[in-house]
Parts: C-alpha cells; structure tokens; sequence
C-alpha cells in the first residue's frame, strides 16, 4: 500500500496554487488534510501526477462573521471549527455534526474544503452544507464564484467543482433564535462513516414549523434537500404527530437510498425516518421548554 | 525498471521449493491439493500469491506490479459454504469429484434409540460467519540465506520458531540446523501467525535462489485477504432431555468451510474437530452423535484461530441449553447445574471420549452469581423492561481443552512439538539466564517463565533474563499456541529451575563443607536453613566455580547449566472451564445491540500471574465478542472477497466494548507440580456464547430469535419484524 | 535503499527537540520515514488508511496519523514521536501507568494509545470512563480488549492531578 509517484509542490500564495491547477488539472490533487486523500493514493485508487500541498497558503483557515453569516475558511481544521468560540456561541449545525466525524487525529488534519470537495455521501459535513443553504465559494485563474450547496453535490463523489479550482471559504447563514437545529447519526461503531445521518434545521414560530430543511448523509448517493418532506412538515405543529408520520411517508417515497452490499435499502430508509422522528421530537422538546 | 532486482514465479521457485501437501493420519483420505509458494497455472483463491516481485523499496515493487500482466482465464468458482457442496458446485480442485475434503460420522450406541425416545429434544440452526484474527503487527518476514554458509536466517513475526525451522529446512532442502528462525517482539498474533504461509514460504525460497536477504511486510489489505481465517460453519445441533430436564444427549451436523486448503500442517479440520470434541461442554451426557463435513471452496483456507473450535460448540451448546430452559419454563442457571458434570464425579469420560478432571463447574457458577448479584440484576432488568427498553442477560458456561498433549498432533504423523525444553545457567555474575522454547506473543508468558525461574531457583526475578523465540536460544519446543505457555513451558522452566537449585546447592555444600540438605537458596543467597545464617551469595559460587575451581574440594565438578524438557503424558488436552455472562441492550429503533457489562469467572488452574491472565480473559473475551456482533470475512458468489479493508473488516473499538469483570476459581492440575492450566484462550471461548444468548434473551419477549453470527442491526430488525426484507448479507 | 530515479525533496524539521536535514523520498508517508529514514521505530504502521491509530506522532503539538501524512510535509515543522526521551509529563504519567496496570501485551498498538491519550489528558486532567473511550475509539487493540487501557489513563489523570495540575 505505497502510493505510486506523483509530484509535489507547496505554493505559498493562492494564486500559485491556482497557477498549478490551471497547468494541471485532473492530473492534480489539493492536499489538505489529506485524512481521505491518503488512503487513496496507498491504495493507488487515485495516482495524480501532482499533489498541490495547500497547507501554507495564507488565509485559508479563518472563522469570522460577517453580514449575518459565519465564514468558514477551506482549510479549517475540523477540531479547530469543533472548538471555535464563534461556531459555538451561533449554536452552529456544524458543532452539532462534528464530534460525529472521524476521530481526534483525523479531526487535527482533516478540513471542511476536503469534506465537501470529496463529497463522500456518508460523510456529515456536505449534509450540513446543503442543510443550511451554505455558499461555498471557489476560485481558480478564471476567477471566483459561488456555489450554494445544494448545487455542489450532484452525485456520487460528484461535485461542481471544475478540475482547475479550489475551495476557499464556505458562507454559512447566522440562523436566529426561531431556528433549532439537530444532527443525528446512526452507525455502528464511534467515528465510523454514518449508515444514516440527518442534519436538520427548522423555523419554529407559536410552536409552528414555518421553514424547513433536512439533508440526510449515508442513505443516499449525495446530500440533497428534501423539498416533498420539507413542504409535508411546513405549516404544522411541532408537535403534532400524525404530521410527522405522514412526512415520514413521503419520506420513504422520494427517498433513493444507496445500494450497497451490507445494508438492504429497506434498512436505510427505515433508519431515515427513524432519525426524522428523533429529530423532530427533541427540537419540539426543546421548543416546549 | 529502476529499483526492480527480479520477478519470479513458480517455475522459478521450483528449483529450490517443493511443494507441499496437507496429510493427517486422524483425518484419513482428507482431500487437500499440493500447495506451491506460487500458484502454478491455478490460483484458487483471491490472495493466493502468483508472483513475487523483488526489488529496492516496497514502492518500488509496487510500481512493478502495474507492469505484470496476468493473462487471467476467469473459471467458475463457488464461495458460499452451502453451495460448494451442490453436485453442480464448481470445483475448487479439478481433479477432484467433488468439494468434500472429508467427512466423518461419531455415534454412540443408543444415541438414535435415545433422541427417538426423549421426552423433549430442542434444535436450531447456526450460521457462523468466517472471521480473521487482525493481529494489529501484520505477518512480516526477513529471510537471508548465505549461499557460503548454505545457512539460512529468517526473522519473522510467529508464533513458532521451532516448527517454522523444521518446515524450511524440509520445503528448501536444508539441514534444520542450517536454519535459524527468530522472532522478536511478535505484535499480536491468535493463531494466525501459526501456520505455513506461501507468501512466507516465497520469500525465503526467493533468498535461496537469488541469495540476498528479502523482506515482506504484508499490508493490511494482504493480511485481511490472506490471513487464515476461520470459523465459517452451518451447525445443526440438537439437544435431547428426559422429563426431569436431565441432558441425555446431543446431535450436530457440521459443515465446515477450509478455503482452498487445508491448513499445512495442522490441517483446518482441526478446528472442527475441537469444536465437536467440546460439544456439551461442562455437562454430563451419555449420547452423542457428530457429523462433519469439511468442504473446499474459492476462499482462503481456514485454520486455526484463538480458541480453534470451541466457541462454535460453546455457542452451540449454551443456546440449547437456554432453548431447553424457555420450553422447560424454568431458570437456565437451574437447567445447567443439574446438568453440570459435578466435581465428585470427576474424573469422568465424555461420550467425545475427553476426560475431564480438575473442573469446577458448580463453583464457578456460584462465583459468578454472587459476582453479578444475581438477585438484584434480575430486578434490575425487570425495572429497564418496564420503561420498555429491551434488555437480555445471557451465560455461556465453557469448557475448553488447552496445551495439547503428544497424541494430539503426534498420532496424526504431524510433527508439531507439544513438548517444551528450558536450559538455566547461572552466570558468572549471579544472575540466572534461562533459555526457553516458548514464543512471547503479547500473551506475557516471558514475564511468567521469569517468575517460575527466579522461585524454583530462589533468586529475585529482576536477576533472571529469559530468552526465547529463537531457535539458537533453545532445544526443540512448541513456541506458543494452545494456551501452553505456563502448563507446558512452565513445568519445564520449574524443573530445569529445580535442578539448578540442587547443582548449585551441591556446589555450595562442597565449598562450604556443610550438607546440602542443611542449604537453602533465597533471594540469591546461600543461607543454612535451621539458623538462617547468610552463607555466600550465588555470584560469588559462580565466579569460583568458573574462574577458581581449584578452590573446589577435588571431584567437586560444579554444573551450573541444568535443563529439562517436559512434556505432559497423562491427557491429551487439559480441560478448563469457566462461565461468562453477558448484559445487552437493544436498541429498538436501530438494532443495534449495546454491550452494558461482562462478567467472566475462570479457571485456568494455578494463576502464576493474576495481572496477566486477567488481561488475557479480557482480551479475550472482545475477539469473542467480535465474532458475535462484528466482524466477517466478505465474499461475493464468485469469490471475490469484499471486507478487504478495515472500513468494512469491522473490528471491536473503545467505544462500543464494555468493561469485564474478572473473577476466579483456582483447581489446580493434578497432574503437574505447578497445577497451571491454559488460560490465554477462555475469554474468547465463551464470549460469544454469552452474547448471542443475552440478546436472543432480549429478544425473547417479542418472540424473536437470532442464530447467526455476527448478529447485525439489520438481522435484529429482521427478527423483530420491523425490516421484512431479507437481502442480509 | 536509494533508487536513483526516486523524486526526493529535502526538508529541515525537528524531530524530538533535535534539528534534522534530509533527503526524502517525495512519497514516503511521515511514519515510513520516521521508521526507516530515522531508525525511530516506535510508530508502528497497523494499516496505512488512517483507521488504526497505530502510526501516531504529534506534529506541531497536534496528534496525527503518520500513514496519512506525507514526510515531505513536515519541511519547518516540529515532530514529537514516542521515541523522545525527555517526554510530556502527559506521556511520562501514562507510560508508568501503562505499565503497572499491565495495559499492554503484545505492545504494537500502546505508543499510538499513549500519544492519543497524552493529547487528551493536556486537555483534561480529569476525564470519565466515556471521555477516554471517546478519545481512544481510532485506536485499535487486539489485546486488551480496552479496559485495562481506560484504566490506566484513569491513573494517569489521577496522578497529573495531583502532581502536575495543568
């Protein structure tokens, strides 16, 4: 399991880094946390004939606020983004969802842009990004633009990036006090990948739903919102059951869980709804306290 | 291409290996192809080695490999352990007609007329999953033959340097003492590093022929593959009682899976026949009736694996017993000691013809109930129950055969050492050197040796130094398996130590004119035993006796190397026992199966380190509990094995394991003067038992049952009606 | 061995406390090198996919796993393996505690065990039973079955306490 060989650089500045990207393409990889990178090039599953180390460009790795979001630089260490003061006081879905990933070591490596520039779908962070609404912007030699989440993700390890840019900072919405927040997951062991993880935020005015959003990670082959279950729960009661089981069956619908060897779909989507009601019941705790 | 010395392949090998073939005489007309470092033209399994890449740096190899083409003609191949032996099954081995390697059928006499007539027979069917070992240091060999010397010097993660010696010298034509084997430091190892490997077996041949040292370090992904694996079997088992829940007997069908081959030397049947051996575990039976059959597949051969066997007849077993106890509506702690083989009946011959001796069934139960505080479990469970949370208890009450006696290989015409030599000599310094055929796999039996020398010398353990795991450490002995490093190496270390002490005492008495019987040796120092007088340190014996003997009384001739090898003759294997019980809940919405607590009572005999054999039970016990909720070796229909990395191989972590409390029964061996018994392979025998019973315990109010393992989520949900779907693994 | 063809780089780093100049091959993972460019064979290399735990160095005052970082990377960086002799407090309390509690058998696994757990206890002298297992779940042993693990960094956090408060 040795890697087979590729080049390396090291740019100092974004705009080498971009330089190399517009040079090489696919034929590169961004080296950031490396935490998935790694064991793909021991495998030789990825064989890159150059790795772009972007691990000293400068302003990478900031969290500040600004115009009612938190901004969230690339290259944010996931423990760092874990203990961040900011990210804690907004009660962010992120703080939520991270202690879920990986394990101490990994989170001291592994970064957001790496998260969700891999788009692995049983990986947390990508469901967060596409449950906020999150704009994450790219750059490359073409210049910058912005994606919203929900349009990066387009499949399986499939994002909108093209082979020339890179992620720089992703823009999450400062959500005020109406809003509540969860992150659930199911998986069999501490740290391992999610069988089925739900992020969710919903606007709770009079004890009412007034807007939500949900986006699963592990049960299907990219986050995406769920705009039938979202508009079945719109509109009602926190609390009120039969609505819940009722988007609970449209859930099962319009879901298209993963095939993968071992878990049958029926298992998956019956842990989806399972973390909807679980969700749902602690946000209407929380609401009735 | 840069950096790459040599790609070699069978044809090449040929000329300094032969092949080899797995024979046992207790297994007549076994059936298992010859095995080449290489496959020639057939590769059987997914990992069999076709082709050995030699070159500057691993990486390098591996580049190399990309430049190999196989030109693979794709045959049909049959994985799944029921289907091999469909008479339409695709075989593994083309000359053979079928994949039955071999089968056997045991009765006793009325077992038929008995099971025919019992007032209630219980059944069920179990479906073990193949699991691997995962020593966290993967195999790795160095092998360096010096083509001046024709010696041959291997330095190799294993649990057997002695046997290893035997195997190359034999397959590359050397003489065994041409061949020294050496292993360090082994980082874990359960069995798995036991065995002839071809891969290993490559790399040494590949030193002979191209004379330059070799190295190996499977990775990860080749050991998941490659590493024996073990346990895949479907039992069907049945338990017949008479109307006062008397056990009469019991009934198995057992088909075995070996992989591609059988395992050289031991041959996989092994593992099989120590499962059936242990059938009925601690309880006393007259009837009994086994059926094997062990079946070739495309699947890496199986073989023996921490506890070889007998956690498939424990779990066996203990689920009949928990089935009879449900249907007999009384207590299965009742149930089992009723039936337990009591301590006044001992010894006593099991229908297996196994003799039990030195058992303590009854004692280790009444232990663990105390341990658990049975009563106030029990309410315990009943208060989580009412708030609907869904809660199961479950024992496993073991037997388990340990440090294999002569007649266990011997009688198979297998050459493996059941025999254990230790040499001690007292240094010129005063310290005590022992050089001992044992194997320190982690099991801490170096530690354990130590303190044997150090009391059966009557020197202080931080002055004895013992060296092992290398053939030039030490005469011919079994290295480490079977759980045989304090009964077997133990006895030896003793008994060299002894006759030390004696040599030592006699040189003592010469110089110091006084009669042995009057000395002592304690703490390092001579000391007359009626006053307790300080005489003359051992140093000081040595350095006369090495660099002054003519300060000797003439005829004196001070020996101060003595050494004795040991070898039990009285039974095969040494019976253990023990009982485990286990706490889970489920989670309802999830199926996930909680381990709350784990209790183990053993007893492993005379405890000579009760630190160290408390961490073997526990260590132990989570490999036991791997089998039954996580871990399995992946195969498609085609043989294409799918949990080759450790994201789908899933191994027991710290999170999900629970804390074990150790208690302990001590009935020493009768049949030694240390009384040890094999300790390092009981938690894992009776561990999944205890498991699979606690949450079929759980289970039980919804009618619901499991028997397969590893029991997974999914399969609980299965059984609980929730999922209906059945595509499960 | 040097292959010639072999793309290398050079990097300066620091390796428990000493300044290192090196010629390394450009994609040779940290503990790799560490092993066998340094001969600092206390990392161990368990799986080379980042699961196991048994690779872990500390590199500038973090722990990581040195399969998932590449030597080239720590160029200007400071590296602490388990081989340092002059070792944290953290590490000196757990290694004793490790010890007389017999939390290790065959051994392969305890320096990752010890580096992730000195990280913990720098953070938290006084963790629960769950906070260490937490801590500890990307770290695989196929000994101890844990408990004996926990235990001794239970001791250990007992005797920073007392001794070397944070």
């Amino acid at each position: 399991m040795k890697p087979a060989r590729f080049g390396y650089a090291r740019p100092e500045t974004l705009g080498e880094a971009l330089a190399l990207l517009a040079k090489h393409g696919s034929d590169a990889a961004i080296l950031a946390g490396g935490q998935s990178l790694m064991p793909m090039l021991n495998l030789r599953m990825a064989t890159p004939a150059i790795l772009i180390d972007i691990n000293d460009i400068p302003d990478l790795d900031t969290i500040a606020d600004r115009n009612n979001q938190i901004i969230v630089g690339a290259r944010v260490r996931h423990n760092d983004a874990l203990h961040s003061p900011l990210l804690t006081a907004s009660n962010s879905l992120l703080i939520h969802a991270l202690p879920s990933v990986a394990h101490a070591a990994i989170r001291n490596r592994g970064t957001l842009g790496g998260s969700l520039a891999l788009a692995d779908p049983a990986a947390e962070l990508p469901a967060c990004a596409v449950c906020l609404g999150a704009e994450i912007a790219v750059v490359s030699q073409r210049g910058e633009r912005v994606i919203p989440a929900s349009d990066f993700f387009q499949g399986l390890y499939a994002t909108a990036l093209e082979p020339d840019e890179m992620i720089t900072r992703v823009a999450f919405p400062l959500l005020d006090a109406t809003w509540h927040v969860g992150f659930d997951e199911v998986a069999r062991r501490s740290g391992d990948f999610a069988i089925a993880a739900l992020a969710l935020a919903v606007k709770v005015v009079d004890h009412r739903i007034t807007e939500c959003r949900i986006a699963f990670a592990g049960v299907e082959n990219h986050a995406r919102r769920l705009p039938e279950v979202e508009t079945a729960l719109t509109g009602s009661l926190i609390a009120d059951l039969p609505v819940r089981g009722a988007a609970s069956e449209v859930l099962t619908n319009v879901l298209e869980p993963l095939e993968e060897g071992q878990y049958p779909t029926s298992y998956r989507r019956y842990l989806a709804q399972v973390l909807l009601d679980r969700l749902l019941a602690r946000i209407s705790r929380q609401v009735h306290t | 291409m840069d950096g790459v010395l040599h790609v070699l392949t069978a044809a090449d090998l040929d000329a300094v290996c032969r092949p080899w073939t797995c024979v046992s005489r207790s297994f007549p007309g076994m059936v298992s192809p010859e095995q080449r470092p290489l496959a020639k033209d057939r590769a059987i399994y997914q990992g069999e080695p076709v082709a050995i890449v030699l070159a500057r740096s691993r990486a390098t190899a591996e580049d190399a490999l990309e430049r190999i083409e196989v030109a693979w003609n794709e045959l049909p191949a049959v994985a799944s352990l029921s289907r091999a032996l469909d008479s339409d099954a695709p075989l593994v081995h083309p000359d053979l007609k079928s994949n039955l390697s071999w089968q056997t059928d045991i009765k006793t006499e009325l077992a038929d007329v008995t099971f025919a007539k019992a007032a209630l027979v219980v059944s069920e069917r179990l479906v073990f999953a193949r699991k691997t070992g995962v020593p966290l240091e993967s195999r790795g060999v160095l092998a360096d033959y010096d083509a001046t010397m024709g010696s041959l010097l291997v330095h190799i993660s294993h649990q057997m340097p002695h046997q290893l010696q035997l195997h190359l010298a034999d397959f590359l034509n050397l003489a065994p003492v041409d061949v020294r084997v050496v292993c360090n430091d082994v980082g874990g190892a359960f069995g798995i590093k036991m065995h002839v490997y071809q891969d290993e077996i490559a790399v040494c041949a590949a030193s002979k022929l191209v004379g330059r040292p070799v190295k190996f370090i499977a990775d990860r992904i080749e050991s998941l593959i490659s590493d024996v694996h073990a346990r895949e079997h479907i039992i069907e088992a049945r338990m017949a009682l008479d109307d006062s829940g008397k056990i009469l007997g019991f009934d198995v069908d057992d088909i075995q899976g070996l992989g591609a081959y059988s395992v050289f030397p031991r041959s996989s049947i092994t593992e099989a026949m120590s499962a059936l051996r242990a059938v009925g575990g601690p309880y006393r039976f007259d009837n009994y009736h086994a059926s094997l059959r062990a079946v070739l597949q495309n699947k890496t051969m199986t073989g023996q694996y921490r506890s070889v066997g007998h956690p498939i007849a424990c779990v066996m077993t203990e689920s009949l017993i928990d089935i009879a106890a449900r249907k007999r509506n009384e207590d299965p702690l009742e149930l089992r000691r009723r039936n337990f083989v009591r301590a006044d009946e001992l010894p006593w011959v099991s229908p297996q013809g196994a003799r039990m001796v030195d058992l303590s069934h009854e004692r280790c139960l009444d232990k663990m109930i105390e341990l658990i505080d049975l009563t106030a479990l029990r309410l315990q469970i009943d208060a989580m129950r009412a708030e609907s949370r869904i809660v199961g208890l479950g024992f496993a009450s073991f037997l388990e055969f340990t440090a294999t006696g002569a007649a266990g290989y011997g009688r198979a015409e297998i050459q493996v050492a059941s025999i254990d030599t230790v040499v001690v000599t007292l240094e010129p310094s005063g310290e005590v050197r022992a050089q001992c055929s044992a194997s320190e796999i982690g099991q801490g039996i170096q530690q354990g040796l130590t303190q044997i020398v150090a009391d059966a010398v009557g020197v202080r353990a931080e002055n004895v130094r013992v060296f092992l795991g290398d053939t030039a450490a030490a005469p011919h002995g079994g290295g480490a398996w079977s759980s045989r490093g304090a009964a077997i190496t133990g006895e030896a270390a003793w008994g060299a130590g002894r006759r030390l002490r004696e040599q030592i005492i006699a040189t003592a008495a010469a110089l110091l004119q006084a009669s042995a019987a009057e000395l002592d040796i304690r703490r390092g120092r001579i000391v007359d035993i009626a006053s307790g007088a300080d005489r003359i340190g051992l140093d000081e014996i040595a350095r006369i006796a090495t660099f002054h003997g003519y300060d000797l009384p003439d005829g004196t001739s001070p020996q101060l190397t003595a050494s004795h090898q040991y070898g039990r003759e009285a039974d095969p294997f040494l019976p253990t026992n023990g009982i485990q019980a286990s706490l889970v809940e489920i989670e309802r919405d999830t199926g996930i199966v909680r381990l709350l607590k784990h209790w183990v009572v053993g007893d492993c005999g005379r405890v000579i380190n009760p630190l160290l054999v408390d961490e073997q039970i526990r260590g132990g016990v989570i490999q036991g509990i791997g089998e039954a909720l996580f871990e399995c070796c992946r195969y498609d229909e085609h043989g294409q094995f799918t949990s080759g990395s450790l994201a789908d191989y899933l191994l027991p972590m710290a999170v999900e394991m629970p804390d074990i409390v150790v208690g302990h029964v001590e009935t020493p061996y009768s049949g030694s003067l240390l009384g040890a018994k094999g300790a390092g392979e009981a938690g894992t025998c009776g561990a999944a038992a205890a498991v699979l019973n606690a949450v079929n315990d759980a289970l039980a109010p919804f009618d619901a049952r499991v028997s397969a393992l590893p029991v997974t989520p999914v399969s609980v949900l299965y059984a609980l009606g929730v999922i209906t779907d059945a595509t499960i693994q | 061995m040097t292959i010639p063809s072999e793309p290398t780089a050079d990097i300066t780093t620091t390796i428990n406390g000493e300044k290192i100049s090196a010629r390394v091959p450009i994609r040779q993972s940290l503990v790799d090198w560490l092993r066998h460019g340094m001969g600092l064979t206390g990392s161990h290399v368990g799986c080379e996919h980042g699961v196991c735990g048994a690779c872990h160095v500390i590199v500038n005052d973090k722990v990581v796993r040195g399969c998932l970082m590449l030597a080239v990377q720590v160029d200007r960086a400071k590296v602490v393996t388990i081989d340092a002799r002059n070792a944290s407090q953290e590490i000196r309390a757990l290694q004793n505690a490790f010890y007389e509690r017999a939390a290790l058998q065959c051994g392969f696994c305890t320096p990752g065990m010890i580096l992730q757990a000195s990280e913990l206890l720098r953070a938290n002298r006084n963790p629960s039973r769950d906070d260490i297992r937490e801590v500890l779940s990307g770290n695989y042993c196929r000994c101890t079955g844990y408990h004996a693990i926990i235990d001794a960094v239970e001791t250990a956090a007992g005797v920073l306490r007392v001794e070397m408060p944070a």
